[in-house]
């Protein structure tokens, strides 16, 4: 098809569901929000280097470290465009969306090839009112020995942020990515919509973290779908630990090729006045596919939906299901955990637990002299530490500063 | 020292220590002996401050301070520390953290483990899949690192394998001073007199009397202390006749109330 043809299909399907709630999750009126583009001008190394500290800080927690030691490579978008964007390692690609789809047609063959740009008004809003985004490949047989650093920034208050990410790693490479996204101290209110597309090839590994880093009143729709192709490995880690208005997500990935491997890993802390609807499902549709999720939930007080749901197509396949959630102060916690097997050979199970935390636990470490409150804090963050296999050790930091970053407001 | 008056302790609704008196003595280990659902467990406890169990009345004195109702991690400051027969597991925290946490500074975690043949476990979380023995290992461990002035110990040899018995009799012997020597300025019995640490340690074998050489044994039956004497004794005298039959001691009346 030409690409210009296919531009008018995705723009009907987009205004065709201009109006169509999403279908899960609170419903949010756009018109609230201020869409339009908000020019910024590019920063170069030094640039962003002289951002205020404040604003480096907010950056930093969300995994974008404007020193870019031990990172291979950085995207920050600012508002509505790309205002850096290099790579420092060969064969890993760093691009804004806008231009990739503007000079190269291979942007082509993953735009909106797995999410469905008329699945609700989020994704009609991203077509429609594109502002920029990313787009990350790592070239096949391609190692990337440190993470490329990605951020989507927001700091006009009110506005309404629409982008678009596409990573592919092609076949036999190996690329890590951390990707954030924060909020300016001046930002109170905002909106941001993202587009996420994952193409694992053939043999390929692809970790992604996800630190988000908003602000009280903004609200957040992601809209994710992965393919691993295979003997893929997909590593898909999301922490938020900081509070926000509403966020819902649904992420879903395919293992369409035999053994590919995706795990999930979430961390999220839910502060009072902030609504959650999280995690993901998992199609296992060839022979020896694994898919593991794991969840940990604190909430403070927050409004928490811990999702997951793995479905097993084929047989010999194995999906393992994993959520923890703990009550510290209030709040809900509501774990749905869904098994779908649909032939015989599938090997699928699951474990929910909510509660709050054991006093006998407690009662062990003050006799090892820990007061209360050191003992309970020592528990919170070890529930939140979790193993993850196969991570390169700066982004294992990255997760671990963020789980210290957030002691003293979690407790 | 350790000094128990008149101790009456309730759990939930239920009386499980009646009239408790102990005095244990720096440089002392007491040997507590009894039946399964005798108290032992609750006495230890107690002493230890787990808030479940209630003091009723009577009085827990240690190094001076009145600690009846004191919180545990004061009495853990203190100098109290407890090796347990099933501690909780903690998930996502390392045996390394715990071994440093109970040290209150950071050590040299892999050379003490290594006393106790546990290196291998210093990165596993705290008691997830831990056996019986290993438990035991991880609870010497903690206290190494802790060095508490009074250790109480539940049933510390239970579980333990064959292969590490000595190792774990030889730790606990170690950890209450039992492994002391004359020197140039100190006799034997001079450097005896020096020691300060002090053991409670509940049995049921008495394998723990190979490695630690124990000062007195008493026997808790039904919430109450009696028998007290040599532990070997006791043992002895339970292997062949059973706990009732020791406990006649306990005059008869109560013996009566109490059945």
């Amino acid at each position: 098809m030409h690409i210009d043809e296919q531009s008018d299909q995705f723009e009907l399907k987009a205004k065709a569901a201009i109006d169509k709630k999403g279908a899960i999750g609170p419903d949010v009126d756009l018109s609230a929000f201020d869409a339009t583009p908000s020019p910024h001008l590019e920063m170069a190394d030094d640039d962003l280097r002289s951002l205020p500290k404040e604003e480096q800080e907010r950056l930093l927690g969300a995994g974008l470290d404007v020193t870019e030691k031990e990172r291979g490579g950085t995207f920050l978008q600012m508002n509505t465009n790309t205002v850096h964007c290099h790579s420092s390692q060969e064969g890993i690609e760093v691009l804004s969306i806008q231009k990739a789809l503007a000079e190269h047609d291979w942007v082509r063959d993953y735009y909106w090839k797995l999410a469905d740009v008329g699945a609700d008004k989020y994704t009609a809003a991203a077509e429609l009112g594109l502002h920029d985004g990313y787009v990350i490949r790592s070239l096949p047989g391609s190692k990337s020995v440190y993470p490329v650093q990605a951020c989507l920034y927001m700091h006009k208050d009110g506005m309404q942020q629409n982008v678009h990410n596409i990573i592919v790693a092609e076949e036999d490479s190996e690329l890590h990515i951390i990707s954030g996204c924060a909020t300016s101290p001046h930002l109170k209110r905002g909106l941001h919509v993202g587009i996420s597309e994952f193409f694992v090839k053939k043999n390929a590994k692809l970790t992604f973290t996800m630190i988000h880093n908003w602000a009280e009143d903004v609200t957040v729709r992601p809209r994710s779908v992965a393919r691993v192709e295979e003997g893929g490995l997909f590593i898909n880690n999301y922490i938020s630990m900081k509070p926000v208005r509403s966020i819902q997500m649904y992420p879903t990935t395919h293992l369409v090729g035999e053994d590919a491997v995706a795990r999930f890993y979430s961390i999220v802390v839910g502060s009072p006045g902030s609504e959650y609807d999280l995690g993901g499902r998992i199609f296992l549709k060839a022979k020896g596919t694994r898919a593991e999720i794991v969840a940990r939930a604190i909430s403070n007080g927050g409004n928490m939906i811990a999702r997951g749901h793995l479905i097993g197509e084929v047989p010999d396949i194995k999906a393992h299901l994993e959520c923890k959630g703990l009550l510290l102060n209030g709040g809900l916690i509501h774990a749905i955990p869904e098994l779908e097997g649909h032939v015989d050979g599938v090997e699928m199970s699951h474990e929910a637990a909510v509660g709050k935390i054991a006093q006998e636990e407690i009662s062990y470490l003050m006799s090892r002299g820990l007061s209360e409150e050191e003992a309970t804090s020592t528990i919170v963050r070890g529930f939140l530490s979790v193993d993850i296999p196969g991570l390169p050790p700066q982004l294992q930091a990255e997760i671990d500063r963020a789980i210290e970053e957030s002691d003293k407001d979690v407790m | 020292m350790l000094k128990i008056e008149d101790l009456q302790v309730k759990l939930g609704d239920k009386e499980i220590l009646k009239h408790i008196d102990l005095e244990i003595n720096p440089g002392e280990t007491h040997i507590l002996f009894g039946p399964n659902g005798s108290g032992k467990t609750s006495l230890l406890m107690t002493i230890m401050g787990y808030p479940q169990y209630e003091v009723v009345s009577g009085k827990i004195m240690f190094k001076g301070e009145d600690i009846t109702h004191a919180p545990i991690d004061e009495r853990a400051k203190l100098g109290i520390g407890m090796s347990y027969q099933r501690p909780p597991t903690i998930n996502g925290l390392k045996t390394r953290q715990m071994v440093n946490l109970c040290a209150g500074e950071e050590i040299d975690e892999e050379a003490l483990a290594r006393r106790v043949n546990f290196e291998e476990f210093l990165d596993r979380d705290v008691n997830a899949g831990f056996s019986g023995g290993e438990i035991k290992r991880s609870e010497l461990l903690q206290l190494m690192a802790q060095k508490p002035d009074l250790m109480l110990f539940d049933e510390p040899e239970s579980g333990v394998d064959m292969e590490n018995i000595t190792l774990v009799g030889n730790t606990i012997g170690e950890l209450l001073e039992k492994h002391f020597h004359p020197s140039k300025d100190r006799s034997k019995m001079q450097a005896k007199a020096d020691r300060t640490k002090m053991g409670l340690i509940i049995t049921h074998t008495g394998f723990i009397l190979d490695y630690v050489s124990a000062d007195k044994g008493q026997v808790l039956y039904n919430g109450k202390l009696s028998c007290v004497s040599n532990p070997r004794e006791i043992l002895n005298c339970v292997g062949d006749t059973g706990y009732e039959e020791c406990v006649r001691c306990i005059s008869t009346n109560s013996l009566t109330s109490l059945s």
